[in-house]
């Protein structure tokens, strides 16, 4: 029996959270926050889903001059369900002026068998501030992949600033694992640092070891994109950019 | 439409310096991601369902008649790394020098007003094949096609691999060109939102490590 949750988050620029409402597998926890001024939501149980046929959903409207990080207690494991069908997982988070909002979950991995579909749409002020990791496992240890494809869509006062697809596995398009895609590489993972100041002095473009590379885009914005043989090469390369480009 | 039309648009010698661009072959070949025409397969596979859909669908998006401010934002904001946007930038103004020499009209001289720093190369081809009488999924076809065909000829020159291999590897890859030209003009049918944005890891981290090279053969 697949399930349909959409958990809901809103931040005030008071440090309350007037909108926490957990659904179904994805339970909202109140944690404490490390930095003063900023609200913290732990997103805990949503070890088990998404399966086959799921959709799932996480709304997230940070409020203007509001400062929220969202986290996980672990990793989301996307496994295969008794519903062939794709399982969805949608994310639609909202930044408004001068907000800021640190989203840094943890891995997602795909299980062998698995078909997921993540949608994560992000929608900035033009004085918005935004941190937002994301990490891909191409399956449990020493499994082949379950199959992903994950969109990334940010929008900055309502223009384009990324938009992005990875597909992976068997049910992707071919040459995924090929020398241009992921050649081999068993985690794929992003940084995206939306920095209004970058506007006037954008970090310059340059390769972080061999397999990662800092870009400034179109936009007052930079991202790093990395490729590693686990996730825990890939976590340490992003969390040395994101201790050296957003420390908390 | 006129066939004809479309064989000069999409041949290798129509003069839009795409030959000095390697679509990221060259640094594959050098980190031995590709070394014979196995590895070329999966590497031209690779950035035919990734780079090459989202270029289909903005050169589709661009044929149609889409907005092209619209449709090079959503270029820039598919390509975050800057070498591989300068690089799409040039051969945008080197095929804009070709198009308009080539089928003069208004179509192409209101986008060279509207972009004096050039246009995306997917979107300068898109009005192209408009202006010569093309349609969306002819225009979808070349970008396809230039997605593997770069890579496959740098691989001759870069690895002296057997040129009779690599055109049996575009062979190969001829139907699924002709799905990702399909699966993009749909794309584009359904507006500037509804574009592919696939993309490649490894394309974008190795171009800039490319273009920091202090010799190289190919531009990008």
């Amino acid at each position: 029996m697949s399930l349909r949750a959409t958990a809901r988050i809103a931040a005030g620029a008071d440090g309350s959270l007037p909108v926490l409402e957990s659904d179904g597998p994805l339970a909202l926890r109140r944690t404490r926050a490390a930095a003063p001024g900023w609200s913290r939501v732990t997103v805990v149980g949503a070890m088990s889903a998404p399966l086959g046929g799921d959709r799932l959903a996480i709304e997230t409207e940070v409020r203007d001059g509001a400062r929220l990080r969202v986290d996980s207690a672990a990793a989301t494991l996307a496994l295969p369900g008794r519903d062939p069908a794709p399982a969805a997982y949608d994310l639609r988070l909202r930044v408004g002026a001068a907000a800021s909002l640190r989203w840094l979950p943890e891995q997602l991995v795909s299980a062998h068998g698995s078909h997921l579909r993540v949608r994560t749409a992000v929608e900035l002020a033009p004085t918005a501030r935004l941190v937002l990791r994301e990490e891909q496992v191409l399956g449990r240890h020493g499994e082949p992949p379950g199959t992903l494809v994950s969109r990334l869509t940010v929008r900055r006062a309502g223009r384009p600033l990324l938009d992005q697809e990875l597909a992976y596995g068997p049910g992707a398009p071919g040459g995924w694992d090929g020398g241009a895609v992921l050649a081999g590489h068993r985690a794929t993972g992003q940084l995206l640092v939306v920095e209004p100041a970058y506007g006037e002095e954008p970090p310059a473009a340059r390769p972080l070891g061999e397999h990662a590379v800092l870009t400034p885009l179109a936009g007052p914005a930079a991202l790093v994109t990395a490729v590693a043989p686990d996730a825990l090469a890939l976590r340490r390369i992003l969390d040395a950019a994101l201790a050296e480009l957003a420390p908390e | 439409m006129t066939r004809s039309a479309l064989l000069v648009l999409a041949d290798g010698r129509f003069p839009a310096g795409g030959h000095a661009h390697s679509g990221g072959a060259e640094a594959a070949v050098k980190a031995g991601r590709v070394r014979d025409a196995a590895s070329l397969e999966a590497f031209c596979r690779g950035r035919l369902h990734t780079a090459g859909l989202t270029a289909a669908g903005l050169a589709a998006g661009a044929a149609l008649g889409l907005d092209l401010h619209e449709l090079d934002a959503a270029a820039d904001a598919r390509t975050p790394s800057p070498a591989l946007r300068a690089a799409a930038r040039r051969l945008g103004r080197q095929l804009m020098r070709a198009a308009r020499a080539t089928w003069p009209g208004p179509g192409l001289d209101a986008l060279a007003a509207a972009f004096p720093r050039g246009a995306h190369q997917p979107v300068v081809l898109g009005v192209t094949a408009r202006a010569a009488g093309l349609g969306p999924e002819d225009a979808a076809h070349c970008a396809a096609y230039e997605a593997v065909g770069g890579p496959a000829t740098a691989t001759v020159r870069l690895l002296g691999l057997d040129p009779y291999r690599a055109t049996a590897v575009l062979a190969r890859l001829a139907p699924e060109m002709d799905e990702v030209a399909a699966r993009a003009t749909a794309a584009a049918r359904e507006g500037v939102d509804a574009l592919p944005a696939a993309s490649a890891p490894l394309l974008d981290i190795t171009a800039e490590q490319h273009a920091a090279w202090p010799v190289r053969l190919f531009a990008s």
